[in-house]
């Protein structure tokens, strides 16, 4: 944790800060994405959509944050 | 029942969800989103296959394809694209569950770049561990009708051998093995990959498959819709064509008109 009491985190391989005391929907709204239409994985854990309000952003959490695009 | 009312209640069945379309497509390739979605409305597939990747953080206004293909509609199939060990695969598809929230999914362990052809040691235990959490995986194979056995004892619920290497549009190189395996199968059968145009997917249904998975042979075609419906009608044809019973095969010719009455 910094001075301000931000957040230094990982998302999808990029460093971010966010501010302390944040929920995850709260942070995966902050990169402008609607986080019950995407799936997140925090630590190597999938962290289910109903729990997404629940759980705080930690310091050094590293996050993965995955839709569906197009394959074969 | 006649053959008329079976090629009318035609459907086929996997993991207890029932489908008419035999055509499976994938959602990769395309120019655009909106060509990818007409070929899919061409192609009357109610199965698609889609990946799972990392959002683009950096640009969240990217148009997604859920916008364009409804999944409400249309059942997405995750897949495993691009995991070459079991853990990987395994957790892309923990991830498309969530993603998601349904429980069918594609698995596919590759074994190297070039060939890009299945590992089966990391599919078959992919498999075992995926099954124990609850998923039903289709799982991509080789067209060895052994290991096809082993991943269905290991509770896969269809069985996807390939035709050829993905996205070689090289045909069926395998009918005898591809036929062995839909005779020893419990489970749906599904050519998955090397299909490359109309009359490979009847070949395929001929064999006896219950369907055909295919992303390039639609995308690269030079109209995507196009192919989209020949291979929509293909797959038809070849199924129709394996209920109604081909003819025995001669080595020598057998006259169509009648020899009495010859003038």
């Amino acid at each position: 944790m910094s001075l301000d009491g931000s957040l230094g985190i990982r998302v999808n391989g990029e460093h971010r800060r966010v501010p302390g005391g944040i929920s995850i929907a709260e942070m995966v709204n902050g990169l402008g994405l609607d986080p019950f239409r995407v799936a997140v994985e925090r630590n190597l854990e999938i962290v289910p959509r109903s729990h997404l309000r629940d759980v705080r952003v930690e310091d050094g959490d590293d996050y993965e944050i995955v839709h569906f695009v197009g394959g074969g | 029942m006649t053959v008329q009312q079976e090629i009318r209640a035609d459907t086929w069945t996997v993991a207890g969800r029932t489908f008419t379309s035999r055509l499976i497509v994938g959602t990769g390739k395309y120019k655009s989103l909106e060509q990818n979605a007409a070929a899919v409305e061409a192609s009357g597939a109610e199965i698609v296959t889609v990946a799972v990747r990392r959002v683009n953080i950096s640009d969240p206004t990217q148009p997604r394809l859920t916008d364009f293909i409804d999944p409400q509609k249309i059942t997405y199939l995750p897949n495993t694209a691009g995991c070459f060990t079991a853990e990987d695969a395994i957790r892309t598809l923990r991830l498309a569950r969530e993603a998601g929230g349904w429980n069918l999914v594609k698995l596919e362990v590759l074994g190297e770049a070039k060939t890009l052809y299945p590992n089966m040691r990391e599919t078959l235990r992919a498999t075992e561990v995926l099954v124990k959490e609850g998923f039903e995986p289709m799982v991509y194979c080789v067209d060895d009708p052994i290991g096809a056995k082993q991943l269905e004892e290991a509770g896969a619920v269809a069985i996807m051998p390939l035709g050829a290497p993905i996205g070689s549009g090289l045909g069926l190189q395998n009918c005898v093995t591809i036929r062995l395996i839909v005779e020893g199968a419990g489970v749906p059968v599904l050519v998955d990959a090397g299909v490359g145009t109309a009359s490979d997917a009847a070949e395929a249904m001929e064999l006896g498959c219950d369907g055909v998975l295919m992303n390039t042979a639609i995308a690269e075609a030079k109209d995507p819709v196009l192919m989209a419906r020949a291979m929509k009608s293909a797959v038809a044809a070849g199924r129709m064509a394996y209920i109604a019973g081909r003819m025995q095969k001669r080595r020598y010719a057998d006259p169509s008109s009648p020899l009495a009455g010859l003038i």
